[in-house]
């Protein structure tokens, strides 16, 4: 019930959902997923990841909480992964116009409209979602009343969604003593977060800056949109790295590159995994993890080079969930060790990566 | 398998009767415990003296004791089965401690009984509130300040280090007993006082009140794996129980960092104490920043396990049991997809909303306060996509009169701020009450604490409720608005009452015309699933539930005539809890036999019947003519049960007739001319059936005529009762009047009934199922207590033990002519009172009764089973087994929580006070007694008796035992009018003075120094002044938990049979060995 204009999410198959509009009235296209998870929308839309995507959340009540203060920390938003919101649009069930929460400044609905980025309500998310994974990832829009529609639907993954969310400009977090270059291909905060606290300086370059060239202890290879064929260049600076030998750790899209730079093929999944609730097992043991999540594209490890293992594999439909060299410190995950939003229970792969770093500066 | 210790045979045990602060959830967890222990091919020996449950039914366990739930009797059990592994998790507190005191006093060690699961240290850790919070310093988790003390005087000390306000609490008790809050010296002085006399240590902390609380239940499995599979947030804030709080899950007003703050602290917590299996761990949580403090860690399964369970679709106690056998979590799969892991964390989308259903207004004098200690006796869940929507659905559900937040009756509140402040159980109805009259939710959240979020949303009810009102007909209520509305839960008759403004003689139709007009408009709900995974992955199973939230249902409705749907029983409140479960499960299993789909509509997370493996599908939702109409509507069912789920289907029986839905079994028609007392008194007439003289009336002087016709005592209620709500017996013109003002006051529909009140008379029951009006089996049972205590309050025999066979035969008689003239086909249920070779018809079900579970397993015959396949028009195999066969008996006694009541008067009437019930089985009556009452709670004395026993009649009927305790030398105490008659009678008594006298020796005194075993305090009559000395014996008695019996023929037959028996005397033998 409100004054909210109408508006309607429409998917490539024609299929249509009829709401309301609380974000920013405004028209587009993307490419439409679904993310289960129950909490965490302000990491979640600052996610870079999300970049060219309609994101519908399954978990009805959204914006309870509203949005939290855009406090800065060590040059970062304090509690945000990102300095803007990424995802192209929103839709969710039951907005939530009232907020309550003491960290929070504005409503959701403000928030989405400052930044100019769409968000329907009042639609049936759980019956998108069913689509979405009965027929896989589709794209759609969100077309607002009154506001001119997009002429088509424009398919992100095309586009090189890392050249649009990396940084253009090398910068550097924190002063510790591992020098850690970090390759942002969409970085979230939370992996410079989770390095800084350990003791690291972090190294933040542009995704197809050539590293190699820098005096680095470390490399962490960041998560980031779209399809890892778009990131040959860094690949073929991964290869240089992997033959320097110093410790690599990806994470999400920097686990598909280093797999790429270890021989391996990737692919499309169905409909992805978004949430909070991923249980991987680590291979060969009896370590089972929930892990957050945010992937379009898989690795077929089948196809790793002789040097290469599995090294967690999802317990649920069997996708890779990492990668690690047999010998070499060089290991990658597909899942978010650095959660935000989501389940912490991974961390420990930061201190591993710090336990590698450290062994190799002894040697 | 990963059995790698041989276990092959297993203990598990249960929790015993219902009781406040540990009921149903427990058959739920046991049955789901032994279903997968038995996956395994384990042999499974269950001890449960609670025979209404599931758990206790054929094919659950290998083995069923009817045993008490104590040291000694597992003891005994466990010498006689010599099982290699016991599971202590699945049996609430009473499990758990008697586990601990197996373990501490060697007998697991000494019979080589592996204890599963967690280890009894990381309990005996959880458990104790000091080694606690020294557990968790040891990682830095915090507590709540607080220090254990061993007297009063310490206790004082501490409290006022703290600074007031503290809660005090009682180390090992169930459920907060003995806690609550103090503000000063002298309410910790009394309350202190209390605490002491369940534990020997107390703790003593600093109150948190106003902080949230947040739930999350942990499970572990040996690789030290973890995950949380649900978290819950209470409405209300800490300070109130969080039994009797409203919760939600998930939490709705936590940040991703609470959230995952709260998470990752509570697996470091199950890791550090060693758990492997589930833990809940509850927290308190600032609201104005992330600072908390872990209030408690149950290492056991719980009341919010079982609510987790269902509010997620994750069937934790089934998985915990495989985690005791040494399974890893990602060896398991998810019992929902059955493609997916159990290695992983339910999200979900939809909310619910779990609110407490109180019986506060069963009981004299209780306090009506909600506090640190639970006084709810059941629960319900509502599920919906929006808040809104759940809690609407949660408040029709808790079954008291309302419709949901608003469109209530007017109640009246005096003091909104004092009621908002002091919660009762009515709070959310004053918020209601408070928000119409232009309270800000700002305010509200002042002096209740609730988070603004809440507020705001029930705010939006208001709103909504308040556009509805500017519309005088539902057809110019725009469709937008109603869609909004039906979204925002508002039922049909909430539209009618606040569009149409219908009064109560047109609701009915009002709301039919809702309900078309809505379905013309295209406005009709749609059937979603749970589905563990947020529609990630397909699920596999039908747990369901109906929202208007949405644009699309989640499965298909063949059509094929296969569908039956059992309507469940509801929330368990006092009058319907498991037993009735016990029926719906009965039916189900029926039904799916019989190669049809078994459908069931019940809402009680507690409960067997609402585990989606127990149905074909599963409604998880309202019982109302409306819900019931939606899926009758969607599924177009071969037919309803209506007979197996208690009073709440029955009376929807006559209303579903009339919107053509077809009822399987006896007509809606003839059990409306059951339930109607003019109808069915017309037809005991015409079949020469007695019955106690009775009228409908409608004015006093109406009343006073009557009287004076038939003499006091008399009992009064009004139409359409289940357990006398509303029901009493009054003894004098003044009472009369008293009491009418509350009835009246309840039932404005229906008049006053009033019927003459025979004393000392015997009351029996039988239970029976008939075809076609012929009775194909039936069970005849008798009360040990006189007629006037509520039949579920009575200690009921059978096959009866002193009843003539003359009386039987005409019992049969009765009911074989009732059967026909109702033409009966299903279950129903007569109470007769039989004095001086008279036989009076009291009241007739045709429905099952609370005693089907106990009747059935005591002959052996599910009498639910013959039932369904009766009302499913199939031939029953009715075996011709006869009680008088029988070379035992069994006994079914009452199990009272009135130590949760506090100020409770804890005697016996027509209204029913117990909470749960048990069932035990002996060679002889003496032992079966024995058993029964031992399972409720009672012990058998050490030496010392108090003898208070009321009017010359129970003085007379109370000398035999009172001899027979004279004889084995036991010590009796009397007060004054009892001891002198006992005296004249040979039997020397120590007189103790009455609690208002200044002498000692004192009863109170005596009570209160724990100085007496067992109290026996019969009340002499009813008139207000009389009680009160016998009112403090009994309620101290009580609140110094000291077994208490108000009744003179139960406690002389408690007192004889253990006069007569020795404990050695007790047979430990299983179910089937009978």
């Amino acid at each position: 019930m409100s004054d909210k204009k109408t508006a309607r999410l429409v998917l490539e198959d024609g299929t249509q959902f009829a709401g309301h509009s609380f974000g920013a009235e405004t028209s587009l296209s993307g490419e439409v997923v679904f993310n289960t998870a129950m909490t965490g929308y302000p990491e979640s839309l600052t996610d870079p990841s999300y970049r060219g995507q309609i994101l519908v959340i399954t978990y009805p009540l959204i914006g309870n909480y509203g949005v939290p203060a855009f406090a800065e920390e060590n040059g970062m938003l304090r509690f945000f992964e990102s300095d803007r919101i990424h995802v192209r649009g929103l839709v969710v069930s039951d907005y939530s116009f009232e907020h309550s929460h003491w960290n929070a400044v504005e409503s959701l609905g403000r928030w989405l409209e400052d930044n100019g980025v769409p968000a329907l309500y009042g639609v049936d998310t759980r019956q998108i979602t069913k689509i979405i994974r009965e027929r896989g990832v589709m794209l759609g829009k969100i077309l607002v009343e009154g506001t001119p529609e997009p002429a088509g639907f424009e398919d992100p993954n095309r586009e090189n969604l890392v050249a649009q969310v990396s940084t253009r400009t090398v910068e550097t977090y924190g002063n510790g003593k591992h020098r850690i270059v970090l390759v942002d291909c969409g970085c979230k905060y939370n992996i410079v977060r989770c390095l800084c606290r350990r003791d690291a300086t972090v190294i933040r370059v542009p995704w197809d800056y050539d590293f190699t060239q820098i005096d680095y202890d470390g490399v962490m290879l960041s998560n980031g949109p779209g399809d890892p064929q778009q990131c040959k260049t860094t690949v073929a600076h991964i290869e240089k790295a992997i033959a320097l030998g110093k410790p690599i750790f990806g994470i999400c899209l920097g686990n598909q590159l280093l797999s790429m730079a270890a021989g391996a093929r990737t692919f499309k999944l169905k409909y992805g995994h978004r949430s909070h609730n991923q249980p991987a097992l680590m291979v060969g043991t009896d370590r089972a993890v929930i892990t957050s999540q945010n992937h379009g594209y898989a690795v077929d490890t089948t196809t790793l080079g002789a040097d290469w293992e599995p090294y967690f594999v999802n317990l649920n439909d069997g996708t890779s969930e990492g990668i690690r060299h047999k010998s070499k410190p060089f290991f990658s995950v597909q899942f978010h060790p650095e959660a935000s939003g989501g389940p912490v229970d991974t961390e420990f792969l930061f201190d591993d990566f710090i336990q590698n770093i450290e062994n190799a500066k002894r040697q | 398998m990963r059995n790698d210790n041989k276990i092959e045979k297993v203990i598990l045990l249960g929790s015993g009767a219902l009781k406040i602060g540990e009921a149903g959830e427990f058959d739920y967890s046991g049955s789901q415990a032994l279903k997968a222990l038995k996956e395994e091919g384990i042999y499974t020996v269950l001890i449960n003296p609670n025979i209404a449950t599931i758990q206790t039914s054929e094919n659950i366990a290998d083995k069923v004791y009817f045993l008490p739930v104590t040291p000694e009797y597992v003891e005994k059990v466990i010498e006689k089965e010599r099982p290699q592994g016991i599971l202590l998790a699945f049996g609430g507190q009473t499990a758990l401690n008697c586990g601990v005191t197996l373990f501490r006093n060697g007998v697991l060690e000494k019979y080589g009984v592996q204890v599963l699961g967690t280890p009894v240290q990381a309990i005996i850790d959880t458990e104790d509130r000091e080694k606690f919070v020294e557990k968790l310093d040891e990682i830095d988790v915090k507590t709540i300040k607080s220090e254990a003390v061993t007297s009063v005087a310490e206790a004082k000390r501490v409290a006022r280090e703290l600074g007031y306000p503290v809660i005090i609490r009682a180390a090992y008790t169930l459920g907060g007993l003995g806690s609550g809050f103090c503000d000063n010296d002298d309410e910790l002085e009394t309350l202190a006082n209390k605490a002491f006399s369940y534990s020997p240590q107390i703790l003593v902390e600093k109150s948190l009140k106003g902080w949230k609380e947040v739930e999350y239940e942990v499970v572990r499995d040996r690789y030290d794996n973890c995950i949380t599979v649900c978290n819950m947030e209470n409405f209300d804030p800490l300070g109130i129980h969080t039994g009797e709080s409203i919760v939600v899950a998930p939490s709705q007003t936590l940040s991703n960092a609470e959230y995952h703050k709260l998470r990752e602290l509570a697996i470091k917590i199950i890791r550090h104490v060693g758990v492997v299996g589930e833990c809940n761990v509850q927290y308190a949580l600032d609201p104005n920043s992330e600072d908390y403090r872990v209030i408690e860690v149950n290492a056991r399964l719980s009341r919010s396990s079982a609510l987790a369970s269902k509010a997620t679709g994750y069937p934790l106690a089934f998985i915990a049991a495989k985690l005791g056998l040494g399974y890893g979590l990602h060896e398991l799969k998810n019992n929902v997809t059955k493609s997916t892991t159990a290695c992983f964390e339910p999200a979900l989308d939809y909310i619910v909303c779990k609110i407490p259903r109180w019986d506060l207004g069963k009981f004299k004098g209780v306090s009506r306060e909600l506090g640190s200690s639970m006084k709810s006796v059941g629960e319900v869940m509502a599920i919906g996509r929006n808040f809104e929507e759940a809690i609407q659905k949660g408040l029709r559900m808790i079954g008291q009169g309302m419709h949901g937040f608003v469109a209530n009756k007017e109640f009246e509140v005096e003091d909104i701020d004092a009621a908002l402040t002091h919660p009762t159980d009515k709070r959310i109805f004053v918020i209601a009450h408070a928000l119409k009259n232009g309270y800000t939710v700002e305010r509200i959240h002042e002096l209740t604490k609730i988070d603004r979020w809440f507020l705001e949303k029930l705010r939006n009810i208001i709103r909504i409720e308040n556009e509805l009102e500017r519309h005088n007909n539902i057809t110019h209520v725009p469709d937008e608005l109603l869609r909004e509305a039906k979204r925002r839960g508002f039922s049909d008759f909430q539209l009618a009452r606040t569009v149409a403004k219908s009064s109560p003689a047109t609701i009915e139709d009002d709301m039919l015309t809702v309900r078309r007009y809505r379905k013309m408009r295209g406005i009709t709900p749609f059937v979603k699933q749970i589905d563990t995974l947020a529609a990630e992955y397909p699920a596999m199973t039908n747990y369901l539930y109906v929202t208007y939230d949405g644009s699309a249902h989640d499965i298909d409705f063949a059509h094929d005539n296969r569908s039956v749907i059992v309507l469940g029983s509801g929330a368990y409140r006092i009058g319907s809890s498991v037993e009735f479960d016990w029926c719906s499960v009965s039916a189900l299993n029926t039904i799916r036999s019989q190669g049809l789909r078994s459908v069931m509509i019940n809402y009680n997370p507690e409960t067997v019947s609402t585990d989606y493996d127990t149905c074909d599908r599963l409604y998880f939702d309202e019982l109302t003519l409306e819900r019931v109409l939606d899926i009758t509507d969607l599924e177009i069912p071969r037919g309803v049960i209506v007979s197996t789920g208690g009073q709440i289907p029955n009376n929807l029986a006559m209303r579903l007739q009339s919107q053509h839905v077809p009822i399987l079994g006896t007509s809606a028609t003839d059990i409306d001319h059951a339930e109607d007392r003019h109808k069915f008194s017309a037809m005991l007439d015409e079949i020469g059936v007695d019955q106690p003289r009775w009228r409908e009336l409608t004015t006093m002087d109406d009343i006073y005529r009557f009287v004076d016709e038939v003499g006091f005592p008399v009992l009064i209620r009004p139409s359409y009762v289940l357990s006398g709500a509303a029901m009493n017996v009054v003894s004098n013109r003044e009472e009369l009047q008293h009491f009418l003002t509350l009835a009246t006051n309840v039932s404005k529909q229906y008049p006053v009934v009033v019927t003459e009140f025979i004393e000392h008379a015997k009351e029996v029951e039988i239970d029976a199922v008939a075809k076609n009006g012929e009775v194909l089996i039936y069970a005849i049972s008798e009360h040990v207590e006189f007629a006037g205590v509520h039949s579920g309050d009575a200690t009921m025999v059978f096959p009866p033990q002193k009843m003539y066979v003359e009386t039987m035969r005409r019992i049969k008689k009765i009911a074989r002519e009732v059967a026909r003239m109702l033409n009966i086909s299903g279950p129903f249920n007569m109470q007769l009172m039989a004095k001086d070779n008279e036989i009076k018809v009291i009241e007739c079900n045709l429905r099952a009764s609370r005693s089907f579970p106990f009747v059935s397993k005591v002959l052996k015959v599910n009498f639910i089973d013959i039932a369904t396949k009766v009302m499913l028009g199939v031939e029953p195999d009715v075996p011709h087994k006869s009680a008088f066969e029988l070379d035992y008996v069994g006994i079914k006694a009452p199990q009272f929580s009135f130590s949760r009541l506090q100020k409770a008067d804890p005697v016996l009437g027509v209204e029913m006070a117990s909470t749960g019930e048990v069932g035990c089985i002996g060679e002889t009556f003496h032992e079966a007694i024995l058993k029964s009452m031992m399972s409720v709670g009672y012990a058998i004395p050490e030496k010392n008796v108090l003898l208070s026993t009321g009017d010359s009649r129970s003085k007379m009927d109370m000398l035999s035992a009172a001899k027979a305790l004279q004889s084995r030398g036991y010590n009796i105490f009397a007060t004054r009018g009892t001891a002198d008659f006992l005296a004249k009678n040979g039997v020397q008594a120590t007189v103790l003075h009455w609690p208002d006298q200044p002498d000692q020796p004192n009863t109170l005194t005596y009570i209160k120094e724990k100085k007496i075993d067992l109290v026996v305090n019969i009340p002499k009559d009813l008139s207000k002044t009389e009680l009160s000395n016998d009112y403090t014996i009994r309620r101290s008695a009580i609140d110094f938990n000291i077994p208490l019996i108000t009744n003179a023929r139960l406690a002389s037959a408690f007192i004889t049979a253990f006069c007569k028996l020795d404990k050695k005397d007790i047979k430990i033998k299983s179910w089937n060995e009978y």
